[in-house]
């Protein structure tokens, strides 16, 4: 158990060390800023006097060092700084939109992973058959699409001209759990479509890689029934890729989330984001940011722990 | 029940018992899942159902078609031993390079084509489709159709450009990595972790922030996230070809790294490379369009598919279909250069399957 505990080990410090780059990163990119956020702030108008008065007010004459320190150390305990256009507090603004953008992801999450797994493995299994070849093109296209193309379609079959699902999802606190979902469907169908394609293509790769593999053959030949050969020996070697294919997944479910919350108007962290962008409010972009590659390097670091705990060689070293 | 649905079951039932009779697996199988998919979509949708699904099926045949026929056209047309491979391409990727053909067409012939120019208002905002405006008019009064056929030229341009820029930037840098090995090689390789740990779409957010959204940074910016993916596939398959003995032979003849690497190393990888460009441009590509859907890409009043969507999505709400073709284009495209690659890929190398 040693040997696995060390790889965990160092694999969670592999992440914490990306995290910190990329919070280097986030910070120092907006320091590239021709001039520098106040003047960006106030334009090119602005006297030198108003300048110099909001560069105190936002510590800006303390040196970038000092300044990342006190952000990152602000973010750690969640307090990212105040926005510069509404002056609300950034994490007041974030907070709720993050659960919401959690909600969604977690609902198309629900849908999406046992559906594509089970269809990836079936597929894998069918391989080079019609079937294979008719799910290979239409998940090619759903992938080929563009979430607001699929997002759009939906809308207008599902809520323009047949009137199932809203075509808004607008939220408010005291809606019923039931009518939480109904309002969100649409939004997380879009999400389920493109993520399921990615989710059964790699899993059927993963499976057909493993049923290529030697010892798979040599159960074949010695008579193993193919549920057996599946579940005793394909399984315990698949899990593996599975998990990270899921995982992979989850991650790509971040940035699809983005595009798919301004289609459907949906109160998340990522309309926040795109926002924040078009009107230059540098907090919120930063702290989004930071929390989105957060999420997505999180999500890459489970992959990657959870393949090693389950594979079998790791687990009993000899 | 009229006469329609009572044809159409009759056909589709009496087709699939002539394939099953006459052995022929696929096609029974093809037709009988589609009167099983037909019973439940008949219940739920009714007639109307079966007529979209009978204009999907002709619509798909004629396709199929359509890609038989270029596919006969480009293997008289082309030299022997491109040909000979061509014969072995599935109609899927016959479509492709169909689409791709037809998409080139109009970008280099826009002027040409459209009957308007692309910032051009000639009528009402939203006017319907008449004899002079095929598609109608979009939210300030331009032709529809005209602003389609620009947004050929433009938005696939741009996200040509940037993919070239990220595909040099990325091969030089991989060929490099692997020819020079040593601190080079560490340092881009960590490099290219840390731009791939963060994803995508939210670093060009980040980015565009700062910077502001001119076509310069747009370019830059996908040059920087895509080339990492480039530098690595490169890096692994140049590493591979290295080891090789001619390669040490010409060391030890003394040719030079730019040597090494223009005749040695990448002639012995270039079929990787070519599916690698064109699975890197769909990623450009749907990563600019996602950027000008957000408001953030080419700006107006230039044609874009990507802001054509986002302007006209109202149209939506009145069960239009017009917002959607520019949406429909940009998927087009990205399927058809999906399946051409999916099949060099399949030819290449090692994703033959069992």
């Amino acid at each position: 158990m040693g040997d696995i505990l060390q790889l965990v080990l160092k694999r969670l410090g592999l992440g914490v060390v990306t995290l910190l780059v990329i919070s280097i990163l986030i910070f120092f990119a907006v320091e590239l800023l021709p001039g520098d956020i106040a003047q960006a702030v106030l334009g090119q108008a602005a006297t030198p006097e108003t300048v110099a008065a909001l560069r105190e007010k936002m510590g800006l004459d303390q040196p970038a060092i000092l300044r990342y320190f006190q952000w990152l150390g602000g973010a750690l305990t969640g307090d990212f700084g105040v926005s510069l256009i509404s002056g609300e507090r950034v994490t007041e603004a974030i907070s709720g939109r993050f659960i919401n953008t959690l909600f969604l992801a977690c609902y198309a999450a629900v849908i999406a992973v046992p559906i594509s797994i089970i269809l990836g493995v079936i597929v894998a299994l069918l391989r080079n058959t019609l079937f294979d070849r008719v799910a290979n093109v239409v998940t090619l296209t759903s992938i080929s699409s563009p979430e607001f193309f699929l997002g759009y379609i939906l809308i207008l079959y599902l809520a323009v001209k047949t009137n199932y699902f809203p075509a808004i999802a607008s939220l408010s606190t005291d809606m019923s759990f039931g009518e939480l979902l109904h309002r969100t469907f649409l939004p997380a169908l879009t999400l389920v479509l493109v993520v399921t394609a990615h989710m059964m293509r790699m899993t059927r790769a993963a499976i057909i890689n493993l049923l290529a593999s030697p010892y798979i053959e040599m159960a074949r030949l010695k008579g193993v029934p193919p549920w057996k050969v599946i579940v005793k020996h394909a399984l315990p070697n698949a899990w593996a890729p599975i998990i990270n294919v899921v995982a992979l997944n989850l991650a790509y479910l971040i940035t699809g989330v983005v595009l798919v919350e301004v289609v459907f108007v949906y109160p998340g962290i990522g309309q926040l984001l795109v926002d924040a962008v078009s009107k230059r409010d540098f907090p919120i972009v930063q702290a989004c940011c930071l929390i989105f590659a957060a999420t997505f390097i999180l999500l890459n670091l489970a992959a990657d722990v959870g393949s090693i705990l389950t594979n079998p060689r790791l687990r009993h070293p000899k | 029940m009229n006469s329609f649905v009572i044809g159409y079951y009759a056909l589709l039932i009496g087709a699939s018992c002539l394939a099953a009779y006459f052995k022929q697996r696929q096609i029974f199988l093809l037709i009988f899942s589609l009167t099983l998919v037909s019973f439940v979509t008949g219940i739920v949708g009714g007639a109307p159902a079966l007529r979209s699904i009978t204009i999907a099926a002709g619509l798909l045949a004629l396709a199929a078609g359509v890609s038989y026929a270029f596919r006969e056209f480009l293997i008289i047309i082309a030299p022997d031993g491109v040909a000979k491979e061509l014969r072995t391409a599935p109609l899927t990727a016959a479509f492709g390079m169909f689409v791709i053909f037809t998409y080139a067409i109009a970008g280099i012939f826009a002027p040409v084509i459209a009957p308007f120019g692309e910032a051009e208002v000639i009528s009402s905002a939203f006017a319907p489709a008449d004899e002079n405006m095929l598609l109608g008019a979009d939210q300030l009064g331009r032709d529809m159709f005209s602003r389609i056929i620009y947004g050929a030229r433009n938005t696939v341009g741009l996200a040509l450009v940037a993919t070239s820029l990220a595909f040099i930037a990325g091969a030089l840098a991989g060929l490099l990595a692997a020819t020079k090995g040593g601190w080079f090689d560490q340092f881009m390789g960590r490099l290219a972790d840390v731009i791939m740990s963060i994803p995508s779409l939210i670093f060009a957010l980040l980015i565009l922030s700062i910077f502001g959204t001119s076509l310069f940074v747009i370019v830059i910016v996908v040059a920087l996230i895509y080339s990492p993916r480039v530098f690595r596939l490169t890096r692994a398959v140049a590493g591979n070809v290295v080891v090789m003995d001619y390669i040490e032979a010409a060391k030890l003849r003394g040719e030079g790294t730019w040597y090494l690497i223009r005749k040695e190393i990448l002639p012995n990888s270039t079929a990787p490379l070519v599916a690698e460009f064109g699975l890197e441009f769909c990623f450009v590509f749907l990563l600019i369009a996602g950027l000008s859907f957000l408001g953030l890409g080419i700006q107006p009043p230039t044609a874009d598919w990507g802001s054509m969507v986002r302007e006209n999505a109202t149209l939506i709400s009145f069960g239009e279909l017009t917002p959607l073709i520019p949406a429909a284009a940009i998927a087009l495209l990205t399927v058809a250069v999906n399946f051409v690659v999916d099949w060099m890929l399949f030819r290449s190398s090692g994703l033959k399957e069992v």
